[in-house]
Formats: C-alpha cells, structure tokens, sequence
C-alpha cells in the first residue's frame, strides 16, 4: 500500500513527540530508566522516520519483530525501576534474557511454536506492565490521575501488536489496507498518549 | 518583465536549490553553535552572502560540466545541457554570483570570506576542473568544499578556526560521500557513458557500499562528539546518539544485506540526520 502525504506528516509527529520526550520528558530521572524510556521512544522515533523513507513494505522484514520488541521491554523496565523497586534485578534479568531469546528464535530456523510461544510471553508480561502499572499507581495515589494516559497508550500499542501480528500469520481481523491506513494514527495517538502521561502524571 | 520572469525560471535550477538550501543551513548551524551573543547584522548578511557563493559555485559547475551533463540521462534536461541557456550566459553568471557573494562576505569578515572563497575554490576548480574527471578520489575534494560552509558560518561566529568547527567541518565531509557515492551507484551507466571515473567503476560496489556505510559512521561520530564538544544538554545529546543508533543500523544493513533500496535509504536517512542533527545544535 502506498503511503499518503497524511501517513507521512502523522509519521513524522510521532518522531517529533518521540524526540521531545527523549530530550524534554525524561529528564531528572534515575540512570536506568532514562536509558530504558530514551530506547524506547528512540525506537518510536527511528522507526517513524524508516517508515518515512521505505513505506509500509518495511513492515513486512523480519527484523521488525525482533525491533518492535524493543518497546515494550524498555518501557516496561522503566516503569518498574521507577515504581517497583523490589522488582528492578528481576525484571531486568526477565528483559534481557527475553530480549535474547526473541533474537535466537527468530534467527534460528524452528518448526516449532517456541519462537511464537516467545514472542506471546515477552510481549504478554510487559504488554501487563504497560498497561496496568500506570493504572494501578495513579488509583492509589502515587502519580497523578494523568500517569494512568501511559497505561491507555499501552493497551492501544498492544491493539496495533495484535493487528499488526495477525496480518503477520495470514488471519487479518481487518483487511491490510484498513489495518495500515489505521497504523499511523494508532502510533501517534499511542505515542501522544505515553509522552502525555510522563508530562502530566 | 517577462524576460525577467523567463530568465529566473530558466537561471533557478542552475543553482540546485534543495543542496544550496541544505548547505546554508549549515552555515547557519555553524554560526549559531557558537552560543554567543547574536550579531544580527553580521548575521542577516551572512545568510545572503553565503547563499550567493554556494549558488555562485554551483553555477560554475554546471557551466564547467555541461558536456558531461549532456551525456548524462539523469542530467541531460538541464538548462545548460538542454541548449535553454548559451554556456557563455552561464559563465557570467556564475562568476557574477560569486564575485558579489565572495566581496560581500570578505566585507562582512576578511577571515569568514577567506574560508567561503575556499569552498568555491575547492569545489569549482579542484573538484570539478582538475580531479573530477582524473580520480573517484575527486569526491573527497567535493566534500572538503562542501564542509566550508558550516565552517565558514563557525569563524565569523568566534573569530578563529576551532576544534569544533573542525569536528563539524568534518562531519559535513564525511556526510557527503553518501550522496555522491549513492548516486554513483544507482546512475552507474550515466557516469560511465560520461566518461566519469567513480567508485563503482574504478573499486566495484561492494567497496563502494562499504565506503557509504564507513563514512556514514563516521560521519554520525564526528557529529556526537561535535554535539558534546559544544554543550548540547543531555536531552538533546540523548535525541543525537538514537539518531545516530539508526544510522549505523543502515550502514550494517548497507554492507551486509546489500540492495539499492537499502542503499537509497541510508542516503535518504543521512540526509534526514544532518538536517535534524543541524537543528539539534542551535539551542544554547
């Protein structure tokens, strides 16, 4: 599908919000997780700009699986060191280790389920994460209602994984071009959504 | 007035403006990286003055290369190879523009206007009349007159050639390479037929490959420490080094999956971090 002028401008807000919360939005935070958010929103922002320069048909490389893994690990890490603290080595050791294991079960050949098993697993754990964490310390008490926006844009990016992933597997909910004309907005309204939260929370 | 209008559409592709455009801004970004006190009248005058010799030499060019622009597919409609301009007119107007952009600047600054008539020096006779036609090593020279305007846009900022206008001179040049290698690559045939020696022709393309990736890393590393040197805060530096991480996972892409895709998207992607990167070191 070819991308539009719309697609293209949508990418490219994505990459500005991404670059502003890398430069403006993380800063006086802990060593960690100004790492883990700057991978995060660097790949959210990397990746705008590749899919600017190479179209939606990058989408289809098998490298996008082993990258799009990348944003949820990294973010996920930065929630928990920053909330968590009983949960820091753990976590860190489950990324890592499930971070790894996406790269060897992509690049291996297997006729197995375990590279899918994988993927579920590593996305599952840290699509939770995402999702529920904000939610939770924004209930209790411990952020501003608004931390809970990140927690929204986790469950949205977790929408675009799943659509995103049965496209993949040849079993579209959507038809391709309703999924990719959808993809942009998605992106930035998750992106948006995530830069808010840290803003405001 | 007609004429007036008909001469300035037939004079405006002569001066390749997206190029020119690019490198002003360097200029730019060189003069505001400084982090001094502005001088506007130093720089409102800069920026035409600049513009003039960039253009000025980008029009000696074409003048220079016009038989080679006539062999050329990707160059052949050009005004000057198209017959829509004498090569004469062309000359003139060349060394117009660039004796009024090359006075001015050395009226603004004797140092700023030295180091901008050695952009047009290196670019218009090293690069185009002695080496282009000699050596593919001809690129290097295009890249050091490439590389003076932000070096330029640095002196008459501080006054004196530092080590970060070096560091962001360098930078420039080592960016370069990416787009006229990427070029030689996907117009081989043009080049050959023109008689050009090139990098594909004289080193073959996985040399040449080898070289866009090499020279976009280095590129990406002079920027960072360039960046660092100047005193961008960590945000900014932060928003560079991801810049840079896509960059050096082009150029690996670039050498070890070989493709013209690939290819024109490290160049496009280059073009993309110069730009940004330009703009990331202006805020003080």
């Amino acid at each position: 599908m070819k991308m539009s002028a719309l697609d293209r401008i949508l990418l490219f807000a994505i990459g500005f919000l991404a670059a502003y919360q890398i430069a403006i939005g993380i800063d006086n935070m802990g060593s960690v997780p100004i790492v883990a958010y700057t991978i995060a929103f660097g790949v959210l922002l990397v990746a705008g700009l590749l899919l600017i320069i190479l179209g939606f048909e990058v989408l289809d490389a098998p490298v996008v699986v082993i990258i799009s893994t990348i944003i949820p690990l990294a973010l996920s890490l930065g929630l928990i060191w920053q909330h968590l603290a009983f949960l820091r080595t753990p976590y860190l050791i489950f990324a890592a280790v499930s971070f790894l294991a996406v790269i060897l079960t992509r690049v291996t050949p297997m006729q197995n389920k375990l590279p899918v098993i994988t993927i579920a697993i590593t996305h599952g754990i840290s699509g939770i994460v995402i999702f529920l964490l904000p939610i939770i310390i924004s209930i209790q008490g411990q952020a501003k209602p608004l931390f809970s926006l990140v927690g929204v844009g986790g469950a949205l990016i977790g929408i675009v994984g799943l659509l995103l992933s049965f496209l993949k597997t040849g079993k579209p909910i959507l038809s391709k071009n309703t999924i990719l004309s959808l993809f942009p907005i998605l992106l930035l309204l998750t992106t948006a959504l995530f830069v808010a939260g840290f803003k405001y929370g | 007035m007609q004429i007036i209008t008909t001469k300035i559409k037939l004079y405006l592709p002569l001066i390749k403006s997206l190029q020119t455009s690019l490198l002003l801004l360097t200029g730019v970004a060189g003069y505001l990286s400084a982090h001094t006190k502005v001088d506007w009248i130093h720089f409102w005058q800069m920026l035409p003055s600049l513009f003039l010799a960039i253009a000025g030499s980008t029009i000696l060019n074409m003048w220079w290369d016009q038989d080679i622009d006539t062999k050329m597919k990707r160059t052949h409609k050009r005004p000057t190879s198209a017959g829509k301009v004498t090569r004469n007119e062309v000359f003139m107007l060349g060394m117009a523009v660039s004796i009024i952009g090359i006075g001015w600047a050395l009226l603004i600054n004797w140092f700023y206007g030295v180091v901008v008539f050695a952009g047009l020096f290196f670019d218009v006779v090293v690069y185009s009349m002695w080496l282009k036609r000699r050596t593919c090593w001809s690129i290097v020279w295009g890249g050091v007159s490439g590389a003076m305007p932000i070096l330029a846009g640095r002196v008459l900022a501080v006054g004196q050639i530092d080590a970060v206008g070096v560091l962001l001179a360098c930078a420039v040049l080592f960016w370069i390479p990416t787009h006229t290698l990427t070029f030689s690559l996907k117009f081989a045939d043009d080049y050959s037929n023109a008689g050009v020696p090139t990098f594909p022709s004289t080193y073959g393309e996985a040399v040449t490959r080898f070289a866009i990736a090499f020279s976009s890393v280095i590129a990406a590393l002079t920027m960072g420490t360039a960046a660092m040197w100047i005193g961008v805060t960590a945000g900014v530096l932060r928003v560079i080094i991801v810049l840079s991480a896509g960059l050096f996972f082009l150029a690996a892409t670039t050498v070890f999956y070989p493709s013209d895709r690939v290819n024109l998207s490290l160049f496009k992607y280059a073009s993309m971090y110069m730009t940004f990167a330009m703009l990331l070191i202006i805020p003080a």
